[in-house]
């Protein structure tokens, strides 16, 4: 006699397993964040904020770093932004399927699946020496803005879509041209969507390595002007796990980077899900 | 008139992805495919690289990314698969709303944040309990496999998702569990999205970088176990740009064409699995 297990066990076996491979991801999550954050927040201070980073970073604090991430990242989000945005409106206003919306479309899918070190290789060869920026702010900022792209494109496309088609029809009604249709009521009414989009890209740019440390180089002085080599938060905190320099140190800068990229995160979620909620 | 030049401009900047692209391309290729051609495929495709003398065989970083990115879809298929059957047909609405942004969380964390848990956690684990420098291709095909969940779970998730309500309310009508509902019908539905998913996570996985540089130990040699260093593509990449010149830094931009031309296959393949529905 064979022993056949029933259907409906089956299926308390196979949720059960699902069940847990689920919560074992998320505890993964938990662990790696609450594992950093146990070693490093008792590390932070303000003075490890605010001071100038010493002794390759055995000492002192990460104010260039600070500096460094936040000036590549606002330099990356003011050029990504505008194409991304603009990239997005004629996809969904100006095209209707056929090949350019087909080009266009591909590019974008491709670009975003482009690993970041293709993304150091170019910088660090097309910005740095060719138009000879050299390892600077301007060359970590624009090859940023070329990998966050696709992010703006599509959550832009999506905010966009969003916005009911009564909206263009009522503008259009009262005599509004396309160009004032989009401009004073498709883009203000998905703004929070857009936002999004702009907020995951910084975030992306924030957390970023292999694209930055070839293009903004690993100079630990405070930067100056855009021409100034600059060492981003990520990159000082690769310095400091891979060449063992301070794990102390290196724990509180994994710190700020998770602290920031949760917020980041949080504030993208929310933004979306009022968003969405208001108009879905 | 104004509407005219705003849609000429929309359209310009609307290039601005593929552009890249075409750039990107260009310029690495440029960079390296002479040097393939000077040195001969031979030589490109060996086991043996010293391209400080004349050596550029990339064969055993070759072997290696894909033994990573191996073990890295052992790992993520089945939990990614798992996460995404789990939120689209076995939770309730709340449950989905609290579980895909943490999930989603994972893709957030900077890759060099997994290195380090890898160098102060895993590396240590395996060295003790496997043997073995514990900077290996197992620490590697794990940490990876953990990357790329969130690409395989969202993709699946929105796989699933799309495949019509009326297959699920056929099949209970007909007196079949959920599992069954998914093993027979759902799976098979959103079979496309969910290849979808896995090839974007494989061409995550061969593209990482920080992560495996701190984690695999980088020794130039074909790995011969699971606990053996691995030296990836991208690892080589991002440990000798920093210092190359000449035809050495035309062999990392050979090996960097190599490399995008795998990762831009991968995509062109998962955008079109997607597109054909």
């Amino acid at each position: 006699m064979t022993f056949r297990i029933g259907p409906r066990t089956n299926q308390i076996i196979a949720y059960s397993i699902l069940l847990l491979m689920t919560l074992i991801t998320v505890v993964v999550l938990f662990f790696i964040i609450g594992y950093v954050f146990k070693n490093g927040i008792g590390q932070l201070s303000l003075e490890f904020l605010t001071d100038k980073t010493r002794d390759m970073g055995k000492e002192g604090g990460i104010l260039p770093s600070i500096l460094g991430t936040f000036f590549v990242t606002i330099f990356a989000i003011i050029i990504a932004t505008p194409l991304g945005v603009g990239s997005a409106v004629y996809l969904v206003e100006y095209t209707k399927g056929g090949l350019i919306h087909r080009i266009i479309s591909f590019g974008a899918d491709c670009l975003a699946g482009v690993p970041s070190i293709i993304f150091g290789l170019f910088g660090f060869i097309f910005f740095v020496i060719k138009l000879n920026l050299g390892w600077s702010i301007i060359s970590g900022g624009l090859t940023l803005a070329v990998m966050i792209i696709p992010t703006i494109i599509r959550t832009t496309e999506e905010a966009i879509k969003a916005v009911p088609h009564s909206f263009r029809e009522i503008s259009y009604s009262l005599g509004g041209g396309k160009l004032d249709t989009i401009l004073k009521v498709v883009l203000p009414t998905s703004l929070p969507g857009i936002l999004t989009g702009v907020i995951l890209g910084i975030g992306r740019a924030v957390g970023e390595t292999a694209a930055v440390i070839f293009t903004a180089g690993s100079s630990l002085g405070i930067p100056t002007s855009a021409f100034s080599s600059t060492r981003t938060l990520a990159v000082h905190f690769y310095i400091l796990a891979r060449e063992g320099i301070s794990m102390p140190k290196a724990y509180a800068t994994a710190t700020v980077l998770i602290i920031i990229i949760l917020l980041v995160n949080f504030i993208a979620y929310r933004l979306m899900h009022r968003f969405m909620a208001k108009y879905y | 008139m104004k509407d005219k030049i705003a849609e000429k401009l929309l359209l310009f900047i609307a290039f601005s992805a593929i552009l890249s692209l075409l750039l990107i391309t260009f310029f690495i290729f440029q960079q390296g495919i002479p040097l393939i051609f000077k040195v001969g495929l031979s030589n490109f495709f060996s086991t043996h690289w010293a391209p400080t003398r004349g050596n550029f065989g990339i064969l055993s970083m070759i072997i290696g990314s894909l033994m990573v990115t191996a073990g890295a879809l052992v790992v993520g298929i089945p939990f990614g698969l798992a996460c995404a059957i789990f939120l689209a047909e076995f939770s309730s609405p709340p449950i989905q709303k609290t579980l895909k942004p943490i999930i989603e969380l994972l893709a957030g964390i900077p890759s060099v944040v997994y290195g380090f848990i890898g160098i102060v956690i895993l590396v240590p684990f395996i060295r003790e309990h496997f043997g073995g420098p514990g900077f290996s291709v197992l620490a590697a095909s794990i940490i990876l496999g953990i990357m790329i969940l969130p690409t395989i779970v969202s993709i699946s998730y929105d796989a699933l998702l799309a495949v019509p309500n009326t297959y699920r309310e056929g099949s209970y009508a007909v007196g079949a569990t959920k599992w069954q509902t998914v093993v027979m019908l759902l799976l098979p539905a959103a079979r496309s999205g969910i290849v979808a998913g896995i090839i974007l996570g494989m061409g995550r996985a061969i593209g990482e970088t920080m992560a495996v540089i701190m984690i695999a130990g980088n020794a130039l040699k074909i790995p011969h176990s699971m606990l053996d260093s691995v030296r990836t593509l991208t690892s080589t990449l991002a440990l000798e740009l920093g210092y190359a010149t000449g035809d050495h830094r035309a062999a990392l931009f050979a090996c960097g064409s190599f490399l995008f031309l795998i990762i831009i296959l991968l995509n062109i393949i998962a955008i079109k699995i997607t597109g054909r529905k």
